[in-house]
C-alpha cells in the first residue's frame, strides 16, 4: 500500500553568519490517508523545521540537502513553486501557532477564504461567498456572516485560528499539518479548537499532521506518535504503545516529567538534567547520551532507529541489547 | 504535613477588597471613557510557609494580583496588609524595609535582567543598595546564592544573552532570593521553557521554599505545574476568585462549574482516557470592560439560572470548616440537597 505522504531522508541545513546547522538530520517517516500523526518534542528539535520542509515554506537560508517527500507518488522537492502552489493550500494545507502573523492584517477575513476557493476551484465570486459563510460556521464561528466582513484583528485568539482552520480546510485538503495550532491559547479554547479539529478530520477523512510540546495533546489526539529530539526521530509508535512502552529514555524521561493536575503530594517530578545540545550536528552518537541515565560507551556510536516490533521504532542502541528493562 | 494545622496557620498577607481598575483614554480631547476592571474586589489571605497556587485564563488578573502585592501596581481600592502593616499607606521610606521582604520572579527572565550588566553586577547591587550585603562579604553571598540555585561560580562574569531559559530563570530566582525575602510572587516562572527545563525549575522552587520556609504566590496557567507546587489553589475568573481551597481537595473535587470545566479541558496524558463527545465549556472569557451582571460566569455556564444574571455570588464553605471555598450557590445548594436525599 502507498502512503498519502513518504518522507526519506529528509536533511535540512540552515546557512548562517557562524556557518552551517544541520536542524533536521536524516528524517524519515509516513502518514496514511485519514490518520492522525503526532510529532512531539522540545522547542528547536526540528519538528517544525521538517514540516516547512516538507511544505516547502523554509525561510532564507534554509535549504533541503537531502531526502525526497512524496506526496501521492509526487516528489514534491523536484516541483518548481508554481507546480508546488497546485498543490499547497489545495490537497496540502498548514495552520500555524499565531494565527494573526498568517492572516492578512489587510483583508477581511472572507476575502482571504474566498480568495483560495477562487483560485484553487474556480469558483465564481458569489459561490465562493457563499462557500466561506458555510465554512465559518462549519468551524463554529458565532456570526458567519457578520465575520465575513471582519479584519483579523478584531478577532479574539481563538476566533482567528478558526478562521485559519476555515481557510485551511476550504479545499478539503487530504493532509493538514497543524503546528502547535493552541499554544498561544488558553485551556478551555484549545479543548474547543481540538475538538474541531478531530470532528472536521474525522468528516473528511483527512490526514493530520499535528506539532505540540503538549504530552497530554498527544495521549488525546494521535493514532501514532513521533518523537524529535535533537534533529532526529528517536521514537515512533501507535499512541498507546507508546504511552505503555516507551522504549527511548527520552521518551520515558518526557513522560515523567510533566506534572499533572491528576498528581498527589507525594510525587516528585524527575527532571532531566542539563538542556538540549545547542548545536548537534557535530555529536556522532546518540544525542541525547549526555543527558541520559543508561548511559554507556555504545551510545558514543553512530545509530539508527531499531525495529521493535508492531511499528515501534526507537533509536537506542542499549535498549536494543536488552540494556533497559520496561518499567511499568 | 501536620494534622492540626488550622491552629498555627499564621497569616503573611490579608489581601481585602483589592481592586485595579485600568483607565481606558478615549475621545478627542483624551479623556477616561471607562475602566478595564483586571481585578474586581478579591479578598483572601496567605499564610506563612504556604504556597498558594493563583489560576485562571489569560485577562483573569491573576498577574495583576502578584504586582499589586509586590507594590509594582497600586491598587484603585482596597487593601494588602503585610503582617498587619498596610503597605498601601506608607510613604516611600517607610515602606522601603519591606519591599526587600516581597520580592518577584518574572515569567520572562530575559526581559527582567539588564542586559548591559554581567551577573555579579546584577546580584551584587540590590544587597549593597540594601545593606543586606558589605563589599567584604558580598561576593560570598553571591557564591552562596548560585550554590542554591544551582549555577557554576563560572557564570558571573557573563551577560544575561549567554544563558538559556533554564539558567536564566535560575538566575532570575538568584536575583529574587538575593534580599532575604519571606514573600514571593511567582509570575508564571516556567510558561517560558521548555518542558524537560519546566521540571528543574518547579523542583528547585519548592525545595527552596521547603529549605528557606519561604511563603510564595505561585501564579500560572498551566494547571499540572500549580498543583503540583502549590499547598493551597485560588481560581480566578474576570477579575473575581471563584473558588479556593486545598490544592488536592479541590482538584478532586472541584465544585464550581468554571473549576470544572477548566480540570476537564486539560488533556490528560493517558491515551486511555480519551473522552469521546465529552462535554467541552463553550463560549469565551467575556470583556472586563463590561463584565456580565451577576456571577460572571453565568453567559458560559450550563447551570445559570435567572438568580445567576442578577446577584452577584458570594464565597461561600463548601462544609463547615473544610476551608475550600466557592462562589455557586447553585450547585452548592443542589448539592447538599442530593446529600439530604
Amino acid at each position: 500500500m502507498s502512503h498519502l505522504l513518504e518522507v526519506e531522508g529528509l536533511t535540512t541545513v540552515f546557512t548562517g553568519d557562524y556557518g552551517e546547522t544541520t536542524s533536521v538530520d536524516h528524517v524519515s517517516f509516513q502518514v496514511d490517508e485519514g490518520e492522525v500523526v503526532c510529532i512531539v518534542g522540545e522547542s528547536g528539535c526540528g519538528k517544525s523545521v521538517t514540516n516547512l520542509s516538507v511544505m516547502g515554506l523554509l525561510s532564507r537560508g534554509g535549504k533541503v540537502t537531502e531526502g525526497k517527500v512524496m506526496f501521492e507518488g509526487k516528489d514534491l522537492l523536484a516541483m518548481s513553486e508554481k507546480e508546488l502552489d497546485k498543490i499547497r493550500g489545495d490537497q496540502m494545507t498548514m495552520i500555524f501557532q499565531d494565527p494573526l502573523t498568517s492572516l492578512n492584517p489587510v483583508f477581511t477575513v472572507g476575502n482571504q477564504i474566498m480568495e483560495s476557493l477562487r483560485v484553487h476551484r474556480g469558483l465564481s465570486k458569489d459561490e465562493a461567498r457563499k462557500q466561506a459563510e458555510e465554512l465559518l460556521s462549519r468551524v463554529g464561528m458565532p456570526d458567519a456572516k457578520g465575520t465575513m466582513k471582519k479584519y483579523p484583528h478584531t478577532l479574539s485568539g481563538g476566533m482567528r485560528q478558526r478562521a485559519m482552520i476555515a481557510m485551511a480546510l476550504s479545499c478539503s485538503p487530504k493532509l493538514l499539518i497543524a503546528d502547535e495550532p493552541t499554544t498561544a491559547l488558553d485551556v478551555t479554547i484549545q479543548a474547543q479548537i481540538m475538538q474541531l479539529l478531530k470532528e472536521l478530520q474525522r468528516e473528511n477523512k483527512m490526514a493530520m499532521i499535528l506539532i505540540t510540546h503538549d504530552i497530554g495533546l498527544v495521549a488525546h489526539m494521535a493514532d501514532r506518535v513521533i518523537v524529535m529530539y535533537a534533529g532526529q526521530i528517536i521514537e515512533e509508535a501507535p499512541v498507546r504503545e507508546l504511552f505503555k512502552h516507551p522504549k527511548h529514555p527520552y521518551t520515558r524521561a518526557l513522560m515523567d516529567t510533566v506534572p499533572t493536575i491528576r498528581d498527589t503530594a507525594e510525587r516528585q517530578l524527575k527532571a532531566i538534567p542539563g538542556i538540549v545540545p545547542e548545536s548537534y550536528d557535530h555529536i556522532p552518537g546518540c544525542r541525547f547520551a549526555d543527558r541520559c541515565s543508561h548511559r554507556r560507551p555504545e551510545c558514543d556510536k553512530p545509530q539508527e532507529n531499531y525495529e521493535f516490533g508492531g511499528g515501534h521504532t526507537a533509536r537506542c542502541i542499549v535498549r536494543k541489547e536488552g540494556g533497559i528493562q520496561d518499567e511499568s | 504535613m501536620n494534622h492540626n494545622k488550622s491552629e498555627e496557620k499564621i497569616p503573611l498577607l490579608r489581601i481585602e477588597n483589592l481592586k485595579k481598575y485600568y483607565p481606558i483614554k478615549g475621545g478627542i480631547i483624551t479623556h477616561t471613557t471607562g475602566y478595564v476592571k483586571a481585578v474586581d474586589g478579591v479578598s483572601f489571605q496567605i499564610y506563612q510557609g504556604e504556597t498558594l497556587g493563583l489560576v485562571g485564563e489569560s485577562g483573569c488578573g491573576k498577574s495583576t494580583i502578584g504586582r499589586q502585592l509586590v507594590g509594582l501596581e497600586k491598587p484603585t481600592d482596597g487593601t494588602v496588609y503585610y503582617k498587619d502593616h498596610d503597605l498601601g499607606r506608607m510613604n516611600r521610606k517607610d515602606v522601603k524595609p519591606f519591599r526587600t521582604k516581597l520580592q518577584m520572579v518574572f515569567q520572562d527572565p530575559y526581559s527582567s535582567l539588564n542586559p548591559r550588566k554581567h551577573i555579579y553586577e546584577i546580584l551584587a547591587q540590590p544587597m549593597l543598595y540594601h545593606g543586606i550585603s558589605t563589599k567584604d562579604s558580598v561576593e560570598k553571598d553571591i557564591l552562596n546564592l548560585l550554590d542554591m540555585v544551582g549555577l557554576p561560580r563560572s557564570v558571573l562574569g557573563r551577560y544575561p544573552h549567554e544563558f538559556s531559559g533554564g539558567q536564566r530563570q535560575r538566575i532570575g530566582i538568584a536575583k529574587a532570593l538575593s534580599l532575604n525575602p519571606e514573600f514571593i510572587v511567582c509570575d508564571e516562572p516556567v510558561s517560558a521553557l521548555d518542558v524537560s527545563i519546566q521540571a528543574q525549575i518547579l523542583n528547585l522552587l519548592r525545595s527552596l521554599q521547603k529549605e528557606l520556609g519561604l511563603t510564595l504566590l505561585f501564579v500560572g496557567h498551566g494547571l499540572g505545574a500549580v498543583n503540583y507546587v502549590s499547598d493551597r489553589i485560588a481560581v480566578m475568573y474576570l477579575g473575581k476568585i471563584v473558588e479556593m481551597g486545598e490544592a488536592k481537595e479541590l482538584f478532586r473535587n472541584p465544585v464550581h462549574p468554571y473549576t470544572k470545566a477548566l480540570l476537564s479541558a486539560v488533556p490528560v496524558p493517558d491515551p486511555d482516557e480519551r473522552e469521546e463527545g465529552k462535554k467541552i465549556l463553550m463560549g469565551e472569557v467575556g470583556s472586563s470592560i463590561d463584565p456580565p451582571s451577576g456571577c460572571r460566569f453565568h453567559p458560559r455556564c450550563p447551570y445559570a439560572t435567572e438568580i445567576c444574571r442578577q446577584r452577584e455570588p458570594g464565597m461561600q464553605e463548601t462544609a463547615p470548616g473544610s476551608g475550600h471555598l466557592a462562589a455557586c450557590p447553585i450547585v452548592m445548594t443542589e448539592e447538599s440537597r442530593r446529600e439530604e436525599a
